[in-house]
């Protein structure tokens, strides 16, 4: 999961521009520290070498540098992200080769489902990628918000009831990588890692017949079943029965996941917590 | 004493910032109290421009219900309207009267103020309660939700201004025109004058540009 | 009739809260016996509780920063061993609890121990800076007080009766609303933050009217102290951000107590526009705290290297554009939302812009320090220490403002360890240097600087050993608010992390002791010049600690730097031989208002997180009645003679005389 190790071209853009960013800025902090650390060490009372000025305390060349140091360096940073914002931006398209994958992701209480609407699979909790392809993510939550990132490949995203955003990344090289939800959602919060498989061009359209093969099937019925609170330890897979179904969820014709049932009338709900353990 | 006098004001005016006037000490107590509550209504007007920021955002919102267009009663709003600029009048007269301690005009002029500002209240509960029983009530829309945050956080304000007021008729009808109790006008007209310019702002945010179809 | 209170709310299942709560409720009590049978209750009502003076309600606040401290304390303590040993393990700490815990320390820190720790040494010390008397508005500070109290309570109350909230301490819905979010932790968050906000505002209109309005003759706008500007564009902040605060919860709490739709997911409310308000305060609140920070250490270190501050006009310049510039950033907080390129940018970069004011003030302390005679006292060391840690925090802070690095590092262990740095190393440094420099002002006797300095090189290392692996975790994917986790990778960071809290939690210890040590051997650290510090501006030209009334004359004031002046030219009126003629001083009578409707407001605020109806009416009646009462008083202000003044005063000058025929040979 380190981000300076990135697997895919946004992830690299992303952590280029922080280490790119962190030296631009070291060259004025180290020299700064260095300078409080020196003066702070020189102008000590007990030093008799060091001249005592009470009386500098303005100087129009002094106070000409201490603004144009910081102000050049922010003209650079500025730059740096005026221009990745705009390389960068979640919705801007990723070249890769082969035909572009959809997925449709949607954060439950508290684990990730992924719907392949071309391949008509769905996937708990695991996704499954060819690599060198890119990803076209559409996102939406079924109840509260969550963030869906995958540190490796790159920038996250929220996921919101009602709502849908994008985000397009891609995978450089076959392996196992793993995501998770970077906003706080509750209790079940923590299970919420998944793996990501990135896999040969070849072997995708293999894993997708053998998950085509499964007799889950996910439907609005089955989805309002996964969207009751809880974890799933499990990685279940399902055949997709209504493509439009990423749709309904967004648009709120499948309403809104139902929060913990209250246990107990002084306000304690454990519902959630137990289930969550 | 080796240090003289020179070399004091050379320390005194360090930056050469040269001739300025001289700040003059504290300002009077009246001055300060005032200031101070200016200084809460600005507040207070930031907090109404959440509301108001809300009502902009969530104003499409109708879930289906109700739009502005179909509930809005211009009448009754007029009405209200009318009422509160007069009531900013009456008000005004009743700090003239506190000026130049006249008591009888005082009385006078802050009982209409309060009839005034209860007849507001009065149109605006009605207006509040006939809306709910025809099942527009806050939990309808999320427009229904801003519309009667915004119009009712005006109307509390109101509210708390009337018992405001009524406090400052005792308060005067037992102590006489103190000081203190002079001031404590001052803040009141301040108060009930800035309920008026809120009220102008919900009027033509909500009401003009609502009721546009 | 106890709407839904009954005795579930207490958590008999969960030893930890109850245990703690016990023990709590065993020193309040311990505390409570002592006083009364000791006697000191009546001291305690007539001196503290009920007392208007602003050094008394300065002293209070700080005194339950210090104790809120160890409550947040005591919660990253446990946040810290939980994710130490939640390895591929449940730790010892259920979600539901751990949940809570993260959400308290937050509150409880930013409301309950930074905001009360700034505004009680700005009560404490601007009005003497500023030459005066009191604050503009006497009786509505002590309310301001008492109100910001009754939040902690509530917060506190929430630890043994019901829960608080999981939610963490921004509460973002739809979390927060009522269908995710069904127990009172919500509402103990709400309504004490509601309620405390009040006391924040008053607490602000109070110290902009002070600073605007109050200042004696010649203390110029161009010749206040740096503190006294820093004040006030820190309450031009309070007074402009907080209605935000109150109306953004406000909000929630419709949603959740009359079925409103501001932030559901259903009939259209909106989610983002919650991010939006509470970061419109959220982002100004960081400057309501750390401009006074930026304050004291301005003074500090002026001090310290026997210098005036360098770029006096510079740095007022600076914290007015921040206080300006803060407005305009808060959408930084959510990059991640997918607002488009343009939008990300521009804030990205007005939030860089904020870097260039505060670049401005590290290096001004620099060339402050340029040419000066440091001394290293215990605050001085406090302020170095500022200066190289806030810089680290300040680098990851624009590093976040560059919205591509943010799309990795948002909401990560970085992300964490960043406003750490820069509120530890900023606010918190800072109101440390502030406590012990002015310490002495406050009471009259110094604190032992060889365990002050031992606090602080505890404090110095243990904050990089927490905080710097918080870093690296961030880089390795570790997002916050984890429970538990199962990935090898970040676990000997969190150790390392652990050991980190333990060495920062030694520096508390002796902080703890060093007052205690102080206080026993108060005769020896006596101060009876006032002025221990060789200091510079106006509270140090009375007595320490000041009488009553501050100053038997308002001060004059020639310039910048006011008491450094007159010891220099050291032929102030105040040390006339025969002494001027001294006049009866009316100051502003104690009045228990503050106290009494704060008791109100605790119940109402109770009442209304329990839905007991009749006691929201009870708890409102009794505190407008309150009130009234209040304006019924005929008087207001009390005599002291003036051969009482004369007396304290002559006192004073007497003790001080040795000080200033010493300065003068210097």
């Amino acid at each position: 999961m380190n981000l300076l190790d990135p697997q895919g071209p946004v992830a690299a853009g992303n952590s280029t521009i922080l280490i790119d960013s962190v030296f631009i800025m070291l060259v004025i902090v180290v020299p700064t520290i260095i300078a409080i650390l020196g003066f702070a060490f020189w102008f000590r009372a007990s030093n008799p070498r060091a001249r005592y000025r009470p009386d500098f305390v303005y100087s129009g060349r002094v106070e000409m540098v201490v603004w144009s140091i910081p102000a050049l360096t922010v003209i650079l940073l500025g730059g740096v992200a005026w221009i990745g914002s705009h390389q960068l931006d979640p919705a801007a398209p990723v070249p890769g080769t082969g035909s572009p994958v959809r997925i449709q992701a949607v954060s439950l209480d508290w684990k990730w489902l992924f719907i392949y609407p071309d391949q008509r699979i769905a996937t708990v909790n695991t996704l499954t990628v060819p690599v060198g392809a890119e990803l076209n993510f559409h996102l939406t939550s079924s109840s509260v918000m969550n963030t869906f990132f995958i540190p490796q490949l790159g920038s996250m995203i929220y996921t919101m009831n009602g709502m849908v955003t994008r985000l397009n990344l891609r995978a450089d090289n076959e392996g196992k990588l793993q995501g998770l939800s970077a906003h706080f959602s509750g209790d079940g919060f923590p299970d919420m890692m998944f793996d990501v498989n990135v896999v040969s061009p070849l072997a995708f359209p293999e894993w997708v017949t053998a998950t085509a093969k499964t007799d889950a099937v996910l439907n609005a019925d089955s989805y309002k079943k996964l969207m009751q609170q809880g974890i799933e330890k499990g990685r279940p897979v399902y055949r997709l029965e209504d493509p439009r179904l990423f749709e309904l969820i967004a648009t709120q014709q499948i309403p809104p996941g139902p929060g913990p049932e209250l246990v107990s009338g002084a306000g304690r709900p454990h519902g959630g917590g137990h289930h969550a353990r | 004493m080796a240090m003289t006098a020179t070399a004091g004001r050379a320390h005194a005016d360090p930056h050469h910032v040269g001739s300025v006037i001289e700040h003059s000490g504290p300002a009077p107590k009246r001055i300060v109290t005032a200031y101070g509550f200016w200084i809460f209504l600005l507040s207070d007007i930031v907090m109404f421009s959440c509301f108001f920021a809300a009502y902009a955002v969530l104003s499409g919102q109708t879930a289906d219900g109700p739009k502005g267009s179909e509930i809005f009663e211009q009448k009754t709003v007029a009405i209200e309207t009318v009422c509160l600029l007069l009531s900013s009048f009456t008000c005004g007269m009743a700090s003239i009267a506190a000026d130049v301690r006249n008591r009888l005009w005082f009385y006078v002029s802050m009982a209409i103020t309060c009839a005034l500002g209860l007849t507001f209240l009065v149109l605006e509960f009605r207006e509040f309660a006939d809306l709910i029983a025809r099942g527009y009530g806050p939990s309808r829309s999320a427009f229904l939700t801003a519309f009667f945050s915004l119009v009712g956080c005006h109307g509390l304000h109101v509210s708390a201004g009337i018992l405001w007021l009524l406090t400052m008729m005792a308060q005067v009808y037992a102590k006489g025109f103190r000081a203190d109790i002079l001031r404590r006008m001052t803040c009141f007209a301040l108060f009930w004058h800035a309920l008026d310019i809120v009220w102008v702002a919900v009027f033509s945010v909500v009401y003009l540009l609502g009721s546009a179809p | 009739m106890l709407g839904k209170l009954d005795w579930s709310a207490i958590p008999l299942d969960q030893p930890i809260p109850l245990v703690a709560g016990g023990v709590v409720l065993v020193a309040i009590f311990g505390v409570l016996t002592w006083v009364v049978v000791k006697g000191h209750l009546p001291y305690l009502w007539r001196e503290w509780i009920t007392s208007v003076d602003h050094k008394r309600i300065g002293v209070m606040y700080i005194l339950l920063a210090s104790v809120m401290l160890l409550r947040g304390g005591s919660d990253a303590i446990m946040m810290r061993i939980q994710q130490a040993v939640a390895y591929q393990s449940p730790g010892y700490l259920p979600p539901e609890h751990y949940n809570q815990i993260f959400s308290a320390h937050g509150t409880i820190m930013i409301f309950f121990v930074a905001m009360p720790f700034v505004i009680g040494l700005m009560n404490l010390i601007v009005p003497l800076q500023l030459g005066v008397r009191d604050v503009a508005f006497p009786t509505l500070n002590s309310v301001g007080f008492w109100l910001t109290a009754t939040g902690a309570l509530l917060v506190n109350i929430s630890l043994v009766v019901g829960e608080f909230a999981r939610t963490g301490w921004l509460a973002f819905p739809p979390l927060s609303e009522l269908s995710y979010s069904p127990g009172v932790g919500v509402d103990y968050y709400a309504w004490s933050l509601q309620i405390s906000g009040i006391g924040t505002l008053v607490a602000g209109i109070n110290l902009v009217t002070t600073v605007l309005k109050l200042r004696t003759k010649g203390m110029n706008y161009l010749r206040m102290p740096m503190f006294c500007w820093t004040t006030l564009a820190s309450n031009l902040l309070i007074v402009a951000a907080f209605p935000i605060l109150t109306a953004t919860l406000a909000m929630l709490l419709l949603d959740r107590y009359l079925g409103f739709h501001f932030f559901t997911n259903e009939a259209g409310g909106n989610v983002m526009m919650f991010m939006n308000l509470i970061w419109a305060w959220g982002h100004p609140e960081v400057y309501i705290l750390v401009l006074p920070a930026f304050g004291i250490f301005s003074e500090v270190v002026s001090t310290f290297s026997g210098k005036a501050l360098f770029g006096y006009r510079s740095m007022v310049l600076a914290t007015m554009a921040i206080c300006v510039v803060s407005f305009m950033v808060w959408l930084h907080h959510f990059f991640t939302m997918g607002a488009g390129p343009n939008v990300n940018a521009i804030f990205g970069i007005a939030s860089m812009i904020i870097a260039i004011p505060t670049g401005v003030k590290i290096y001004n302390w620099l060339f402050t320090m340029y040419g000066g005679r440091i001394r290293f006292a215990t605050p001085m060391l406090w302020s170095i220490g500022f200066m190289v840690t806030f810089i680290i925090g300040g680098l990851t802070g624009v590093l976040l403002a560059v919205p591509p690095a943010d799309f990795i590092l948002h909401n990560s262990m970085f992300l964490v360890a960043h406003f750490h740095n820069v509120i530890i190393g900023g606010v918190l440094f800072g109101v440390f240097a502030g406590f012990e420099y002015w310490f002495p002002k406050a009471f009259g006797f110094r604190l032992d600087e060889r365990w002050g300095k031992a606090a602080f090189w505890f404090t110095f290392i243990g904050f990089f050993i927490t905080f710097m692996p918080l870093y690296i975790v961030g880089l390795l994917g570790m997002t916050r608010r984890m429970q538990h986790y199962d990935v090898a990778a970040w676990r000997p960071w969190m150790m390392v992390a652990v050991i980190g809290v333990a060495v920062l939690t030694i520096g508390v210890i002796c902080q703890i002791v060093q007052i205690v040590v102080s206080v026993r051997n108060r005769e020896a650290l006596r101060d009876r010049t006032g002025d221990p510090w060789d200091g510079r501006s106006l509270e140090w030209s009375t007595s320490s600690p000041p009488p009553v009334f501050n100053f038997a004359f308002n001060p004059d004031v020639r310039g910048e730097d006011a008491y450094w002046d007159m010891k220099a030219r050291a032929k102030q009126q105040m040390l006339d031989a025969d002494g001027p003629q001294y006049r009866d001083i009316e100051m502003p009578r104690n009045s228990p208002t503050g106290f009494v409707c704060a008791f109100f407001a605790t119940i109402m605020g109770f009442a209304l997180i329990w839905h007991i109806w009749w006691m929201v009416i009870l708890g409102g009646l009794g505190a407008w009645a309150t009130f009234v009462v209040f304006a019924w008083r005929d008087h207001d202000e009390y005599v002291i003679p003036a051969a009482e003044v004369a007396a304290i005063d002559r006192l004073n000058l007497q003790q001080r005389r040795g000080l200033v025929s010493t300065a003068g040979e210097a």
